[in-house]
């Protein structure tokens, strides 16, 4: 480290007469007085443009010549736009499309843009110019004229005199933007209590499972092992209004496993039918579908942020961000054979929130 | 070298008029009587801009966003921001007859049945990528040459506001077209406000018009994206630019540029041809990738429906590090306390990125207490020469990165063969320790770094000659460096660590405790520039570099 043995001698910036703009006896800049000096601009080299008359034309003509070009890829641009319409049902079309309407404003620009920095490098005077700087704080006149012009203002209104007056128009003014606060409560419906919706879904007792998105109902015979079936409550592929937050919290992935395999909870094995079970699969995370089923583990992955789920102990987390198992639906098969739910979830699904418990 | 010339001040317009004639002088009268212009052109026409290529990067930034603005423009003539169902009719035949928003259907119409919609919407897509990406290098130019201080500092903090906004368009856009990946970068968003203690719940329930997804979220991101957002976008770039005029542009260290000068091209000619022609370059190059590659093909996603969705879904990825944030917090951060749910896997995520962000912005003021440097700098810092400071920055590029690798796990995993536990287990560690290696690393290579200059300016390069002396004795002949490249080497700023002193009352307070700590970490080990004493005792140890000259 050279930190001692350069034997020059150190003086702050405060000190230094050199460093003008430093202010503070805080500073631990250190500005030394046998620094080596500036030697100034080194001496202009000349480009081959400017020593070659030939270089010279040779230069001028790229860049007339670009510029001819950039009028071609415009014509071009215009030209495609008519020779490549867009055919219905033909991708192709799309793609030529594209393709030469961008190939042609590509010259175009490009042509423009090398031509005119061409010119400014190769033709136009590369000698440097100098500005000089000044402090950024304005002047001293001109600083004291500023304090002034305020202390003017103050005296002229009374703003620090008369202090009744200045609060109360601070306060009002810090008070006049809550009506607008307030107006945004509009954004949401008045009349739903999002709390009371979170914890609701449309399955319920006797809710037939039904294939998405078709909505045709599963019959438990169909189900075969290692299958998954994507399901969606009954009447919900019907819905026009709030289907997708309908779906968004009622989607299920229903699974059937070898009984065998399953560990189940004592009181949950009547969750089940016969090694068919019904998870929901809105991650309980941030929310997406927990839609990857690797069939020979058991397990469950959310594309999104990678939580695992192990489908044979009630969707459990085994990896990821996620904290909660996926809520499991109660089902349950009816007279006719079809797989039906036996209640709604018994917790709300999907991502946690403040008000869950 | 010259000097600058201004012609155009002292002269009387009519005088000029009657001089040259002509179209364009009575033109330029005409306009300058009722604006008074010719001021303008006076202070503008030919003021300073040094030239650098890494000073392009701010300006790639500008054009990109001008890119934006005008296949933006083009695309709100034919996008239909509602979410109203509608069954889609358009020439793409695999989708005909699907329900879907009318948000979809018309970005649907924009790609297939307008000719050059879907053009547009790539150089859309491929600007907004490119804008946030030169924003983010443009930053990172202006850090490692310590550009941010005084009197720069808040440009800084406006810059930086910037680059937010910039992620904030990009991810407004990006959920327009109510595609099945931009539906469920919604649903995630979601998720992440509702994990939000005390407020969450209303948050997402105000925000989406009541229930997810329901039917308002792409209206009132479009008003977001195409009004206020760009609004203050462009507010926010009229600043900065404004700075950067009343600052002046700061320049490299090279001979003949110093604190109080700048060293450049005029505006009028050069600049304007050279910034004016590489507008074109860059618009060519973001359309010659727009002709070329696909991005963003919703029609493959289809449209948003909360209940599929395709393995290796990838935010844009400038959203990448806050995405992958998420997947690197261990499995069972949330608990239950007193009937709430603190969802710890969120806000840990959101804490930690926020204060990542933060430090970002308020980095200028920090450096610029711990060193109590209240001089104006317009001569950058090689990064080298600020060993501590780019040995920070090299720690936050390796903590964003470590998260932003992390948005793409579950890829490297199925490409490399690995497991997904693996990936995000080095992740994990990457980020927690990444930073202190690439700390530890970066510090001692700018000392080395340093160390090296030191060695050429003292004994110039090593020439790899060896020459016997008449005496017997064997030297190498040092090739000494000129001093115009010299003074590259040695113009540079030196700090000392702060000497703790007590105050008026004899005290020494906490906070100047704090900031000599600081100090010292940050200036401990220091390569002071060569002075002119060394320089001339090294000539005098080195005959043969004499005899060489």
């Amino acid at each position: 480290m050279a930190k001692d043995d350069n034997g020059a001698e150190h003086v702050t910036a405060a000190d230094s007469p050199g460093a003008q703009l430093a202010t503070s006896a805080a500073s631990t800049a250190v500005v030394t007085r046998d620094a080596l000096v500036n030697p100034g601009f080194p001496p202009h080299r000349p480009r081959i443009t400017d020593l070659d008359h030939k270089e010279e034309r040779k230069a001028e003509r790229a860049v007339y010549t670009l510029f001819y070009v950039s009028i071609v890829g415009s014509v071009f641009a215009i030209a495609a736009y008519m020779a490549f319409p867009i055919v219905a049902e033909d991708p192709g079309s799309v793609r030529l499309n594209n393709l030469f309407i961008g190939l042609g404003l590509s010259l175009a620009l490009l042509a423009i843009g090398i031509g005119a920095v061409h010119w400014g490098k190769a033709l136009m005077s590369d000698h440097e110019g100098v500005d000089e700087r000044h402090p950024v704080r304005g002047t001293e006149p001109v600083r004291a004229r500023a304090v002034e012009i305020f202390q003017q203002a103050n005296e002229e209104s009374g703003f620090g005199r008369r202090t009744l007056i200045r609060n109360s128009l601070i306060g009002a003014l810090v008070v006049f933007p809550l009506p607008a606060v307030v107006l945004f409560r509009g954004l949401g419906p008045m009349d739903q209590d999002p709390v009371a919706l979170l914890n609701e879904t449309m399955w319920k007792k006797g809710v037939r499972l039904t294939m998405d998105p078709s909505g045709t109902p599963i019959k438990a015979a169909d189900v075969t092992l290692g299958s998954s079936f994507h399901v969606i409550p009954e009447g919900l592929a019907e819905m026009g209004h709030g289907r997708l937050e309908e779906k968004a919290k009622a989607a299920v992935l229903l699974i059937r496993m070898d009984p065998e395999d399953l560990v189940e909870e004592e009181d949950r094995k009547s969750w089940s039918y016969d090694g068919i079970v019904a998870y929901s699969k809105i991650c309980t995370h941030v929310g997406c579908p927990v839609a990857l089923y690797e069939q020979h583990t058991h397990h469950l992955l959310c594309p999104c942020h990678q939580s695992q789920f192990d489908v044979e102990n009630h969707c459990k987390v085994i990896f990821g961000p996620a904290k909660r198992a996926l809520p499991q639906l109660p089902i349950a098969v009816d007279a006719e054979g079809y797989l039906i739910a036996q209640s709604d979830f018994t917790e709300p699904v999907g991502p946690s929130f403040w008000e869950r418990a | 070298m010259t000097t600058l010339t201004t012609r155009e001040s002292t002269e009387d317009p009519a005088v000029g008029v009657k001089k040259s004639g002509g179209f364009t002088a009575s033109a330029a009268n005409y306009i300058d009587e009722r604006t008074s212009i010719s001021g303008a052109v006076k202070e503008l026409g030919r003021k300073i801009f040094p030239d650098h290529w890494s000073f392009l990067l701010g300006e790639v930034a500008l054009y990109s966003f001008v890119i934006i603005l005008l296949s933006g423009s083009f695309l709100t003539f034919f996008f239909q921001a509602s979410m109203a169902e509608v069954v889609y009719e358009g020439s793409y035949a695999p989708l005909k007859g699907i329900p879907m928003s009318a948000a979809m259907s018309s970005t649907m119409d924009i790609s297939f049945d307008i000719r050059g919609g879907l053009l547009m919407r790539q150089v859309h897509h491929w600007a907004a990528l490119l804008f946030v990406a030169a924003i983010g290098l443009h930053m990172l130019r202006i850090y490692f040459t310590g550009a941010f201080r005084k009197p720069r500092e808040l440009n800084w903090v406006i810059g930086f506001v910037l680059f937010i906004l910039a992620m904030a368009e990009g991810f407004t856009g990006y959920s327009l077209p109510d595609d099945l990946l931009s539906g469920n970068g919604l649903r995630i968003i979601d998720g992440l406000i509702k994990g939000i203690p005390v407020v969450g719940t209303w948050v997402s329930f105000l925000l989406f018009g009541g229930e997810f997804p329901g039917t308002d979220i792409v209206g009132r991101l479009y008003s977001l994206h195409i009004l206020l957002l760009p609004a203050i976008i462009v507010a926010l770039i009229a600043m900065h630019l404004l700075f950067v005029v009343v600052h002046k542009h700061t320049q490299y260290p090279a001979a003949g540029h110093t604190n109080q000068n700048v060293v450049g091209y005029p505006v009028l000619p050069v600049y304007a041809a050279k910034a004016g022609g590489f507008f074109f370059i860059v618009f060519g190059v973001v359309m010659l990738i727009a002709s070329f590659f696909t991005i963003n093909p919703i029609w493959n996603y289809g449209p948003y429906d909360p209940s599929p969705v395709s393995a290796g879904t990838q935010p844009d990825w400038y959203i990448g590090f806050a995405d992958g944030a998420m997947r690197l917090i261990p499995t069972g951060w949330e608990f239950v306390w007193l009937n709430h749910t603190y969802s710890l896997n969120i806000l840990v995520v959101l804490i930690v990125v926020g204060l990542f962000i933060v430090t970002v912005m308020i980095y200028p003021f920090i450096e610029a207490w711990i060193t109590g440097d209240k001089r104006e700098h317009h001569v950058l810092d090689r990064p080298r020469n600020a060993p501590t400071r780019t040995a920070i920055g090299a720690a936050g590029v390796t903590f964003y990165a470590s998260l932003w690798a992390a948005a793409s796990s579950d890829i490297m995993a199925t490409h490399f063969h690995l497991t997904m536990e693996g990936v995000i287990h080095t992740l994990q560690a990457t980020t927690l320790l990444g930073p202190f290696l690439a700390f530890l690393i970066t510090k001692r290579v700018c000392l080395a770094l340093q160390k090296k200059d030191r060695e050429i300016v003292l004994h110039g390069y090593e020439s790899g000659r060896i020459v016997r002396l008449p005496g017997g004795e064997f030297v190498e002949v040092h090739q000494p460096v000129d001093e115009y490249e010299r003074w590259k080497l040695v113009s540079y700023s030196d700090f000392k660590p702060l000497m703790l002193r007590p105050n008026a009352q004899g005290k020494i307070g906490a906070t100047e405790k704090v900031r000599a700590g600081l100090s010292r970490w940050f200036f401990e080990d220091r390569i002071t520039p060569v002075t002119q004493a060394e320089l001339d005792h090294a000539h005098g140890d080195h005959p043969a570099e004499i005899t060489d000259k």
